[in-house]
């Protein structure tokens, strides 16, 4: 009897860690294709800044699996998954028997066809190995072009940015940060960028990945027209779920693994967490890829106790994002960018200060803060918990709001104060 | 597990805990140095809020499930075995991710050292000090 879990990042943990406070029997196998004992993904923008070390960079200690009686096959790829026999092929040919299998395998970078891509310096952005391919080429890159202004494309850019690097950013949509951040608050980010020296080029795309006679990358032709000279590209447009050997196994794929409240897949005894899946989605309802870092941790967390027979239900995934680019921070939570006839949006504007509410009815469903995001996590809340926020609507915007703007009851119910 | 509960009540707002709770805090645990001749100057762990005639003072709740840590993306935060949810500053980077999803708002930011400031319940005092030196018992430690 053993548990098998594929995949080596946040939602493993989360899955150890539920399954140990229940069963600290049961033979945990973790399998991934990485040679590293978990570390933190996030962290690769600060590696690559030179801010955080290697040897700083583990989620957890070292000691983890060790601690967790988990034996970890690292550096191995899971190649199928035979529901019917219940076990997973790996890459050398070896079998590994499951009686309950996790699938969190992760996301893996979407990127569009376009010439160029088997240029040398074509590069993505989002594991270890990632950063250390960067790092090593370091003193040869004067000028990289950046495609796609999300989080990881603009991390990357700041990194690269303080190693000395011109950077040139490339984004689609007319702002950075498109999928969460409204025009307002994309003018800020991009203003604090364009200051600090990264230059931005929006409504436009890279068309053609161009190269000198060695196949390295020398320059990219954009839509418009524009050609620009660099030594590599890094594409960011995003991530998609690293679903591709479960869903030839069987298992039920949409645009990730479909999953229900108890994070089960189709098939029996197969669970799935994190990046990889489509899950359900707490402000409306059905189901979404959310590849978010607290998502993954709560999904594995609901997937471990299901596994270990402790009946738990997941709420469904709410994005919330933290970026802190050139010393602005920025925070979203649920519905921060989405135009409805069914919201209604607070917002205020003071300088390089942003704050916005939205509201379905007499809840938030959203909320944006760039420059002051002191106590955030006050308004998140209030979203998880669907608080009726009517005797407090005219507080949410202000900068000091706190528990003392709560209706009395509520305040002492949530702070334990009998 | 002990936790602090606070007695709006009969809080008068004198932020007093603040400035025992930096002392603690602080390389030199005196009250005149803390404040005056340290730098980065020690941040305090425990908020006071006021709206004058309500006020109180806030810290972590230590959580039984924390949002914080489940969140943490470097794995800074976690929740030891006595119920305590503590804060490594030697893995913190400043991502700010607990400061959006703590619910009560509890994580401050200090922004000299990029690293947020959260109450640990005094490891090395039997009675967290803004508790012990409350003049006005406006705030308990026990178990509820």
């Amino acid at each position: 009897m053993s548990y098998v879990i594929i995949g080596n990042s946040v939602a493993a943990v989360g899955a150890i860690e539920a399954i140990r406070k229940v069963d600290k029997e049961i033979r945990i196998t973790v399998i991934s294709d990485e040679p590293y004992s978990v570390y933190s993904r996030p962290l690769i923008s600060e590696y690559l800044a030179g801010q955080v070390k290697e040897d700083m960079m583990g989620y957890r200690d070292p000691s983890f699996y060790e601690k967790n009686g988990v034996t970890a096959m690292l550096g191995k790829r899971v190649t199928a998954i035979d529901p019917a026999k219940k076990s997973v092929k790996l890459d050398n040919g070896e079998e590994i028997a499951y009686a309950k299998l996790l699938i969190a395998t992760g996301g893996t970078p979407f990127v569009p066809p376009m010439k160029g891509l088997e240029l040398g310096r074509v590069m993505t952005f989002i594991k270890m190995d990632d950063a250390k391919h960067i790092e090593e080429m370091l003193p040869e890159l004067k000028h990289v072009v950046v495609i796609g202004a999300g989080l990881i494309g603009l991390k990357a850019a700041e990194s690269l940015h303080h190693r000395g690097v011109k950077v040139t950013v490339v984004e689609l949509a007319n702002r950075v940060m498109a999928a969460v951040l409204d025009t307002d608050a994309g003018a800020i980010v991009q203003g604090a960028l364009e200051k600090a020296g990264v230059n931005i080029i929006t409504e436009d795309t890279v068309e053609e990945i161009l190269g000198d006679n060695m196949g390295l990358v020398n320059g990219v032709k954009l839509k418009s027209g524009e050609a620009l000279d660099c030594d590599a590209v890094i594409v960011a447009i995003g991530v998609i779920p690293n679903a591709g050997f479960a869903k030839e196994s069987g298992v039920e794929v949409n645009r990730g693994i479909i999953v229900d409240d108890h994070m089960r897949t189709n098939l029996p005894d197969i669970y799935a967490a994190g990046d990889v899946t489509e899950g359900p989605d707490y402000l409306n309802g059905g189901k979404r890829v959310m590849p978010i870092w607290p998502n993954a941790y709560i999904q594995g967390k609901i997937a471990g106790f299901n596994m270990a027979g402790v009946d738990r239900e997941f709420e469904g995934g709410l994005a919330v994002n933290s970026i802190e680019l050139f010393g602005v921070p920025v925070v979203t939570a649920g519905l921060s960018n989405t135009e409805s006839d069914d919201l209604e949006v607070l917002s205020s504007v003071e300088g390089d200060t942003y704050r916005k509410i939205v509201l379905r009815g007499s809840m938030v469903v959203g909320a944006v803060m760039v420059g002051n995001i002191d106590r955030a996590g006050l308004i998140t809340g209030l979203i998880r918990d669907r608080i009726d926020v009517s005797n407090m609507r005219d507080r949410l915007l202000a900068n000091d709001f706190g528990y003392i703007d709560f209706p009395v009851e509520l305040r002492k119910e949530r702070l334990g104060v009998s | 597990m002990k936790r602090v509960y606070a007695k709006e009540e009969v809080c008068i707002g004198c932020r007093l805990c603040e400035v025992y709770c930096r002392t603690e805090h602080s390389k030199s645990k005196n009250i005149i140095k803390a404040h005056k001749k340290e730098f980065p100057r020690p941040m305090a762990r425990v908020l006071v809020e006021e709206l004058r005639p309500v006020s109180f003072a806030l810290q972590c709740r230590h959580c039984d499930e924390p949002a914080c840590v489940e969140a943490c993306i470097t794995g800074a935060l976690t929740k030891d075995e006595s119920g305590r949810v503590v804060h490594d500053e030697a893995k913190c980077v400043g991502c700010w991710t607990c400061v959006l999803v703590c619910p009560h708002g509890a994580p401050q930011r200090d922004l000299e050292r990029r690293k947020i400031a959260k109450c640990d319940l005094c490891p090395d005092r039997e009675t967290p000090a803004c508790v012990e030196m409350c003049p006005n018992e406006a705030l308990v430690y026990e178990e509820r």
